[in-house]
Formats: C-alpha cells, sequence, structure tokens
C-alpha cells in the first residue's frame, strides 16, 4: 500500500502543525497584559509595597509599638524623619517610630483587601454560578436576596456591629466578607447564564454528572478570568473600605495599626507641623491604590474580550 | 408602569422591615445592657430604669412597640445616654446639616461630572480629554477621607482662605470644602460615565442622520446626544447618592460639621445603641427610598425598558 503523493504531503504538514505549540486563552492574555506599560509598571509597584510590607520590618530599628517617651508629644521637633536617629518616617505623636507602624499598617491593609477579595471570590463565584445554572424559581429568590442586601446601608450596619460584638480583625472580615460577595454575585450569575448552555455543559449533563460537579467543574474555571479582573479591582475597594473604618477609630485595633488609621492620627496632627505623620501613610496608600487599579484595569483589557 | 411600582414598593417596605429587625435583634445580642457601667446600679433604680424604657417587657413585644412606633410615629425612641433627648432630637438636629452639604455636593457632581465628560467626549483624543481621564482615575483612588485632610492641609493651613471646620449655621466657606471633598469621586465617576455614554451616542446612527441634515453641532448635541448620554448617569444617581449619605460620616468627622454622621460615630463610642440603630434605619429607609426613586425615573425615561 502506498500513499498518494498529495496525503503525504498533508500528513508532512499536520506533523509540522502539531510540533507548533498552540497559544492558549491565558498566554494570549498574558501577551496583551505585559505589552500594557501602566499595568505592568502597577504590577511592579504592587511587588515593591508587598516586599515593603513583609519584609520592612528587618530594617525597622524599633518594634512598631515601641513607645519612645522622651519623644511623646515632642515628635515635632526631635522625631523628624532622619537617618541617623534610625526612624527613617519620623515619630509619631506617642513617641513610636513611624517606619515600623507603616510596614505594619501596609501589611494589614493589603492583609484586609485580600482576604476581603478572596471572601467575595469564593462566596460570590459559587452562589452566582449556582443561581445562574439552576435558574428559574431558585435564581429568582436568589438573585432578589442580593437586590435587597445590596440596598441595605451596609456601612452603617457593620459599624452597628463592630460597636455591638466589638472590635476584632475578625468582625472586621466578617462584616467586609458579609458585602464583598454581593457584585461578584451578579456578575458570576450573568456570566454563567450564557456558558450554561454551551455544548460542553450538555455533554456533562447527558453523561449524567451531577450538577454541583458541573458548577464546580465546568461552570466555574470558566468564569476565572472575568473573576480575576473583578477581584483586583475589588481588593482597592476593600483596602480603601476598611481605612474607612479604621479612620472613624473603629477598625484596627491599637497598638495593631492600619494605614487608614495612620492617615486618621496624621490628619489629626495636622496642626503641629509633623506632616511626615500624614504624608507617608498617604504616599503608601495611593500607591498601593493606584497600582491595584491600573493591574486590574490591565487585566480587564487582557482577560475581558467583550472590551476590545 | 404603575405595577413596576407597586412591583419595587413590595419589594422596599419589606426590606426596610427586615433592616429594623436587624438591627434590633442586633442590640438585644449586644453584651451587657446599656445601663451596665462600672459601678452597678441598685436592683431597684435597675428595675425602675429599665421599666421606663420598657427593657422589662418582653422581647417580641419590645420589638413590635419599637417597629411600630417606627413604623407609625417616626419615633426611634430616647437615647440611652443622654436621658434629655431622644433620638429623633438628634436627628432633627444633625439632619439638615447633612442635607444641605449632601445637596451641594450632589449638585455639584452632576453638574461637573456631566460638563467634563461631555467636553472630554466632543474633543475626544485631545488634551481636554486626556486631562479629564487623568482627573477621573486620580479623584476614584483619592477617597473622601483622603481628600479632606488635604483640603484642610492647602485651605486652612497653607493659604488660610477657608476655616478648617465647623458649620456656624451653613455659611458659605464653611460648606465649599465639605462639598469638594464629598463630591469629587463621585464628580469623577459621573464624568466617566458620561464621557463613555456621549462616545457610544455620537457614534450612532441617529446622531449621523442629524449631523448630515446640516443641524449645528450645538443642537446635535443638547437636542439628541444629551438625553441618551445621561440615562447611564442616572441609573448612578442612586448608589452616588447613597455614597454621599455614608460619606457624610468622614466629612462630619474631619471637618465637624456636626452632621448625622458625627452623633453617628460618637454615639459609636459611647455605645449609645438607640442612636446608632435609629441612624442606621433612617439611613437605610433614605437609601432604599432614593433607589426607588431613581428606578422610576429610570423606567419613566428610558422607553426600552422592561418592567
Amino acid at each position: 500500500m502506498k500513499l498518494a503523493s498529495g496525503d503525504a504531503k498533508l500528513l508532512d504538514e499536520t506533523a509540522q502543525l502539531a510540533s507548533i505549540r498552540g497559544r492558549s486563552l491565558w498566554a494570549d492574555a498574558r501577551g496583551r497584559f505585559l505589552r500594557n506599560r501602566a499595568a505592568l509598571l502597577g504590577l511592579i509597584v504592587l511587588v515593591l509595597v508587598a516586599i515593603f510590607a513583609l519584609f520592612g520590618g528587618y530594617f525597622a530599628k524599633y518594634e512598631p509599638d515601641y513607645v519612645d517617651f522622651s519623644l511623646m508629644g515632642a515628635n515635632a521637633y526631635r522625631g523628624v524623619p532622619s537617618f541617623e536617629s534610625g526612624h527613617y518616617f519620623g515619630v509619631d505623636f506617642d513617641g513610636r517610630d513611624l517606619f515600623a507602624r507603616t510596614v505594619q499598617g501596609t501589611g494589614i491593609s493589603m492583609l484586609v483587601g485580600v482576604v476581603g477579595a478572596l471572601v467575595a471570590v469564593v462566596v460570590g463565584t459559587l452562589y452566582g454560578a449556582t443561581a445562574g445554572y439552576i435558574g428559574g424559581r431558585v435564581d429568582n429568590i436568589m438573585m432578589r436576596t442580593v437586590d435587597i442586601l445590596m440596598s441595605i446601608p451596609f456601612m452603617f450596619v457593620l459599624i452597628l456591629m463592630l460597636v455591638i460584638f466589638g472590635r476584632s480583625m475578625f468582625m472586621l472580615f466578617l462584616g467586609i466578607g458579609l458585602i464583598s460577595w454581593l457584585d461578584m454575585s451578579r456578575i458570576a450569575r450573568g456570566q454563567t447564564l450564557s456558558i450554561k448552555n454551551k455544548e460542553f455543559v450538555e455533554a456533562a449533563v447527558a453523561t449524567g454528572v451531577r450538577p454541583f460537579t458541573i458548577i464546580l467543574r465546568h461552570v466555574v474555571p470558566n468564569l476565572l478570568g472575568i473573576v480575576i479582573v473583578y477581584s483586583t479591582l475589588l481588593v482597592p475597594q476593600m483596602i480603601i473600605f476598611e481605612s474607612f473604618i479604621s479612620y472613624l477609630g473603629l477598625g484596627i485595633q491599637e497598638p495593631q495599626t492600619s494605614l487608614g488609621a495612620l492617615i486618621n492620627q496624621g490628619a489629626e496632627q495636622m496642626n503641629n507641623g509633623t506632616l511626615w505623620m500624614l504624608a507617608f501613610p498617604l504616599f503608601f496608600f495611593l500607591v498601593t491604590l493606584f497600582a491595584f487599579f491600573f493591574v486590574g484595569d490591565g487585566l480587564r483589557d487582557a482577560l475581558d474580550p467583550k472590551d476590545r | 408602569m404603575y405595577v413596576y411600582i407597586i412591583k419595587r414598593l413590595a419589594v422596599a417596605i419589606p426590606t426596610i422591615l427586615i433592616l429594623v429587625v436587624f438591627s434590633f435583634v442586633l442590640m438585644y445580642w449586644a453584651p451587657g445592657g446599656p445601663f451596665n457601667s462600672e459601678r452597678p446600679l441598685p436592683a431597684q433604680v435597675m428595675a425602675n430604669i429599665e421599666a421606663k424604657y420598657g427593657l422589662d417587657q418582653p422581647v417580641w413585644k419590645q420589638m413590635i412597640d419599637y417597629v411600630w412606633g417606627v413604623v407609625t410615629r417616626f419615633d426611634f425612641g430616647p437615647s440611652f445616654q443622654y436621658t434629655d433627648r431622644t433620638v429623633n432630637d438628634v436627628i432633627a438636629q444633625g439632619f439638615p446639616v447633612t442635607l444641605t452639604y449632601g445637596f451641594w455636593s450632589a449638585i455639584a457632581a452632576v453638574l461637573v461630572g456631566v460638563t467634563l465628560g461631555i467636553a472630554a467626549a466632543l474633543k475626544h483624543n485631545s488634551w481636554l480629554d486626556y486631562i479629564a481621564v487623568g482627573i477621573t482615575i486620580g479623584a476614584q483612588a483619592l477617597p473622601n477621607f483622603v481628600m479632606a485632610p488635604i483640603l484642610v492641609l492647602i485651605f486652612t493651613l497653607w493659604l488660610g482662605w477657608l476655616p478648617g471646620g465647623g458649620w456656624n449655621g451653613g455659611q458659605w466657606q464653611y460648606v465649599i470644602m465639605p462639598v469638594i471633598a464629598l463630591s469629587t469621586s463621585y464628580m469623577a465617576s459621573i464624568a466617566r460615565i458620561t464621557r463613555s455614554s456621549m462616545l457610544e451616542v455620537m457614534n450612532s446612527n441617529f446622531i449621523r442622520t442629524a449631523r448630515a441634515k446640516g443641524l449645528p453641532m450645538r443642537r446635535v448635541v443638547l437636542r439628541h446626544a444629551l438625553k441618551p448620554t445621561l440615562l447611564p448617569v442616572i441609573s448612578y444617581l442612586g448608589p452616588a447618592v447613597v455614597g454621599m449619605i455614608t460619606g457624610s460620616v468622614v466629612v462630619d468627622i474631619a471637618f465637624s460639621t456636626g452632621g448625622i454622621g458625627q452623633f453617628f460615630v460618637n454615639s459609636a463610642f459611647n455605645r449609645d445603641y438607640s442612636v446608632i440603630m435609629g441612624i442606621t434605619i433612617l439611613v437605610g429607609m433614605l437609601t432604599i427610598t432614593f433607589n426607588l426613586l431613581v428606578d422610576i425615573l429610570y423606567a419613566w425615561i428610558d422607553p426600552k425598558i422592561r418592567y
């Protein structure tokens, strides 16, 4: 038996095709992301801020809660930022090293932001995907519930909760988690509605896969792109949210601190000429937010096919 | 249309009730009664006080009384910390202040935001457009509690033009900074929404027709493009006003304007449950009512909407 020459050529070409690696959706998205200069810069800045929050503590000469009584109340003229004294960012009103406190505040703010976004992603995606996949009356009830929850002024309810159950990290996380998943569930539901009619879901149904397994195995992975985009945009929102609560003095409790609390203290002490108390936390706050916004924007351009 | 309004009301009213009940249950769960102080009161005094505030009644009776009071008489009960004032007194004192700067903030945000957005869209890809986009990105990352101290720093400490805080009966010098702090981020969002909406509208067929007829640009923009452009802006007004009400907490703290937010935070520190609860419910009612109004307005303006 012998192959016709045309067939042989075809075989050859197929073999060549196989050796060329196909570009996946993710590789494509990575390429688009890396070409976006603002997003790349944002990512680099984020990594730098994260390094600052994680390892900055090793460079601090003082503990964040160490009070230097000789500087207490005298920070305006004796706690000026300087390298000689080891207070790189100066000293706050209570005689504590602002560098160490900024490191701690940045860390806690980022932690709150990431955890809040994570809760939103897990709860919101599952909730939205379930509602969208099951559809019908269940969907109706689930999404009406979200509508009702969304129209409640959560900032006030959270403050009420923080007052009643006492202020703690856990309460803050719980409160932020309660709010943050609502938007995500709507987005996930909308996306699920279009995924659910695709052939691969039909195939899964036909082979008898249980609905919940279909949601986890087949629907959620296809939501990932949009979920990642919105969660990067959620993190700065959560950071702002936590800082807002801490700014009011109701969030993170002393001796721990967050950027919002530091900004609040800096703003209170503005009249004393200790501007560094405002400037350094504010700088890290804004830089982190901007970086997250740019990365989120870049990811949206890279992953969200609608916007192109 | 009426069916739609009734449907929306059917959701809004239970939402308010849920909020009231939820707040009440939270308050009931609160560890330690409102009158537990460091020095325990004599049992008889305690009993008298509890009888006065109705705390000796069974829970369900307390709750029904409270809800009934709120719904029928708009009565949020007495303050637990200050015996000489009720929650209604607190609201009556703080709310007009909040409404005043909230009103001006909303006006400023819409006027400036829409104008900036339209200008940026009409001069697409010009320096004006880039500046507008830059401002909107900047203002979005600058929350109001960051704005406020920066404003005080510039206008009070460096320039000395404006008073750094206080209300003084709502004199204009005292209103400016709260309004700027409160409205900037919403102004930015409105500008961004208007810009992208305007760009889309200007590329649509009916605008091309209008221009092909030879209408002057002014008329095309004002008569034909403006209305469809503003639709997404209107739907954003709901969340924006809610945000402004929440933001009033920051404004009151930063500028000591004496609005409702200041009472809210002070009560939060004093554990004055009834005041916190009253303000939460009031804000909730406002939020829900306003969202309802915006939705109805939207349904009324946009012929495409299904209800």
